[in-house]
């Protein structure tokens, strides 16, 4: 029988999916079978690649070549032009938007350069499917090795010692956190994969249970081991069914290679892990409302302490870790602490996932290693600002974040940086603004967002949000005073100061970080009644400039509402009282004579 | 399947497994390798590259080098099919011509395992556009 010689990867990941990798797949599998190479070529379903920007992409091996934006169309060609005469397809292949040079290996591509995978190192490298790609990668070594070599005490100084911080946001250390489990006597113990990812534009979490889900099931046996616990529960949002389809795959496949179950590897270690499925509220992610949410109650969080390393998941000591953590730590088992402590800053080891999204060039999922800065990320990584637009801020940390402005650019991330600059860490979603997004209402959006997810239970949360966001939306309507500037702050304040859980005590900071950075952007908006942004619809007018009009008529025939009037031939106006503010006559006029005041 | 007992089983069963990514590991280091490129146009599958091509997979897998085999386009070297490139680390590109089974065969023993000269290399006569 002939030997494999081309692999051809097509990224599976929900991104690429919904722009018809599935087809991909499909056609690629038929023309194969048309040219009898069934032998030589296999079709491999990989998880995310990371450059959804470019997406869907395929991958053939291997010589590596990188192809972007195929369309199943293109199944054919690639096989019969790639595959059986070595040609490269080069209107597929990727062009380097400055250079305008075309690159066919990823690794030459400046979105891969400055980037380290640790936790996505088998995101697009393995079939998520497919057990047996996991363990040629040093699958379940770490978990083989812990049980046979190491004790938990063992284990959990290893991990102490790696410096490793829990990646959902908190950045609590990990080690410690399973530590104080461990310490807790119990009959019954449990262990929670937190795979509740809320952040508006974030999707690590995602990303990884679709690309690498064993990865996940490896590590929380490992935890399991370290805290005593046999039951793990992995809580998902039922709105993710790629990744609760993969994750159920890779279930059974662990149980089958007896990786899952009783006397794993030989030792007295029972451990199985079952799913739990959110229906998608942003508060669920903190881990006493997931716990309650898991027991069948309302989403709701509760009171800490006590912590749920004492009393969690029914009363029980309950050890809760976020996924891209969990990712982390069979390569800290396998490579030891001191290699994850030799990567990123004093405080902050090893790397970070992000979700780079908002007006950037390359839109997609990245690993870069803490301390890498903001500019390396959004200039460098992330290809600068769509249509050569100027930098204005990026939010990290999603609605419970704040916003990081040009002054920013050269921190280095890691969790104290970013908390000493106005933001967080977060889970890793990162929404890149331009100069014409306006500040008042991004701070809007996301408090719209809170206001959405609040459970209710506590008031300061529950009424004062609300509150914000009227007055918000009093200020973006044009009706805002410069007293509601002062009841904003305040009021944020107090919020921060008196809401029971992470989300209150963190919904107000895109308001104050806002405030803080963009102060000159309030005031127009109360003093002068002004967006500059041209965002706020109630503060913009369009005007059309008399010299520059031609009269040709076209804003009259594409306005929905006629609110355009004037002879033909002669400078027209627009009636600001029936306007609806389209956009449809700037974007239609030929001579650039219609501009926002 | 027999469930894993022991780390043992597991570095056996990795062991076993290695081949079904090792195409891809090798793609991720491929400036490192020996690279080896078939020319596989009209001509060159006419004049047997497809049995040229299988012969050099398999012998370098079964010889345990670490080199990767691709396809590419014609050369040009019509007349000498077929044709093929090998690229050790760090050298020039040579190519070969009428490279049949026992002249892979050769090339394989004396160029690329032991870094000898062979007979049959043609001599590159055309810059490409990027070498200025």
């Amino acid at each position: 029988m002939a030997k494999t010689k081309n692999q051809i990867l097509v990224c599976s990941g929900t991104g690429c999916r919904a722009s018809l990798s599935e087809e991909i797949t499909d056609n690629l599998k038929q023309a194969i079978h048309e040219n009898n190479l069934e032998n030589e070529v296999q079709v491999v379903r990989t998880g995310c690649f990371g450059f959804c920007e470019k997406g869907p992409v395929v991958k053939i091996i291997p010589d590596n070549t990188f192809y972007v934006h195929v369309s199943p169309d293109d199944a054919s060609e690639l096989v019969s032009e790639h595959l059986i005469k070595g040609r490269k397809i080069d209107r597929l292949l990727y062009v380097n938007p400055e250079t305008k040079e075309k690159i066919s290996d990823s690794k030459h591509m400046d979105f891969y350069k400055k980037q380290i995978r640790i936790a996505l190192r088998n995101c697009g490298f393995i079939n998520p499917e497919n057990i047996d790609e996991y363990i040629a990668r040093d699958g379940y070594m770490a978990l083989g090795k812990v049980l046979s070599e190491l004790t938990p005490e063992k284990t959990i100084g290893l991990l102490i010692k790696s410096g490793l911080r829990g990646r959902g946001g908190g950045g609590f250390p990990t080690g410690l956190k399973w530590e104080l489990t461990r310490k807790v006597k119990a009959e019954q113990k449990y262990v929670v994969c937190n795979a509740d990812e809320g952040d508006p534009g974030a999707f690590m979490d995602r990303s990884i249970l679709e690309g690498d889900p064993h990865t996940v099931i490896e590590a929380m046996a490992i935890n399991g081991y370290c805290t005593g616990a046999d039951k793990g529960l992995v809580y998902i949002r039922a709105e993710y069914p790629l990744a609760i389809e993969r994750l159920k795959i890779a279930l059974e496949q662990a149980r089958e290679y007896g990786f899952l179950g009783n006397n794993i590897f030989g030792s007295d270690f029972n451990f199985d892990i079952e799913i739990r499925y959110g229906a998608g509220a942003f508060v669920c992610g903190e881990e006493t409302a997931l716990i309650h949410s898991m027991e069948g109650l309302r989403g709701e969080p509760g009171v800490k302490p006590p912590f749920p390393s004492e009393k969690g998941y029914k009363g029980q000591p309950t050890n809760v870790n976020n996924v891209e953590t969990y990712a982390n730590i069979p390569p800290i088992i396998l490579k030891g602490a001191d290699w994850f402590a030799s990567i990123g800053t004093e405080k902050s080891k090893g790397t970070k996932v992000f979700a780079l999204a908002g007006k950037v060039n390359n839109v997609g999922l990245i690993e870069v290693p803490m301390g890498t800065t903001l500019r390396e990320v959004i200039f460098d990584i992330g290809g600068g600002i769509k249509d050569g637009k100027k930098f204005k801020a990026v939010q990290t940390g999603g609605p419970s974040g704040g916003c990081l402005t040009e002054k920013h650019l050269d921190v280095p991330i890691d969790y104290d940086n970013l908390i000493a600059a106005g933001s967080m860490m977060g889970s890793g979603g990162m929404i890149v603004m331009d100069e014409d997004d306006c500040m008042v209402s991004m701070a809007k959006f996301y408090l719209d967002f809170t206001v959405e997810e609040s459970c209710g239970k506590c008031a300061p949360c529950r009424i004062g949000n609300k509150r914000l966001y009227e007055i918000l939306d009093r200020i973006t309507e044009g009706k805002g005073t410069e007293d509601d500037l002062f009841k904003l702050q305040n009021l944020a304040n107090v919020i921060k100061d008196t809401s029971l859980c992470g989300l209150g005590q963190t919904s107000p900071n895109p308001v104050l970080s806002t405030m803080e950075n963009f102060p000159e952007e309030y005031e127009a908006h109360v003093k002068e009644s002004k967006c500059h942004a041209g965002q706020c619809k109630a503060l913009m007018q369009y005007i059309i400039e008399e010299d520059a009009c031609t009269g040709c008529t076209l804003c009259v025939r594409v306005c929905p509402v006629d609110a355009i009037s004037g002879e033909r031939k002669m400078a027209h106006f627009i009636n600001q009282d029936i306007c609806i503010k389209c956009g449809a006559c700037m974007e239609k006029c030929k001579f650039g004579a219609i501009y926002i005041g | 399947m027999a469930k894993i007992k022991s780390l043992e089983d597991l570095k056996k069963m990795r062991e076993d497994m290695k081949n079904k990514i090792s195409l891809r590991e090798k793609g991720e280091r491929i400036d490192n390798l020996i690279q080896i490129k078939v020319s596989m146009a009209t001509c060159g599958i006419a004049s047997g590259a497809k049995e040229t091509m299988d012969y050099m997979v398999n012998e370098l897998d079964n010889r345990a080098v670490d080199a990767v085999v691709t396809q590419t386009g014609c050369m040009g070297y019509c007349y000498a099919e077929p044709t093929i490139e090998v690229t050790l680390p760090g050298e020039e590109p040579v190519i070969f011509g009428y490279v049949d089974t026992d002249k892979a065969q050769e090339i394989i023993d004396k160029y690329i395992i032991k870094g000898e000269p062979v007979d049959g290399i043609i001599p590159v006569n055309f810059k490409s556009i990027k070498d200025e």
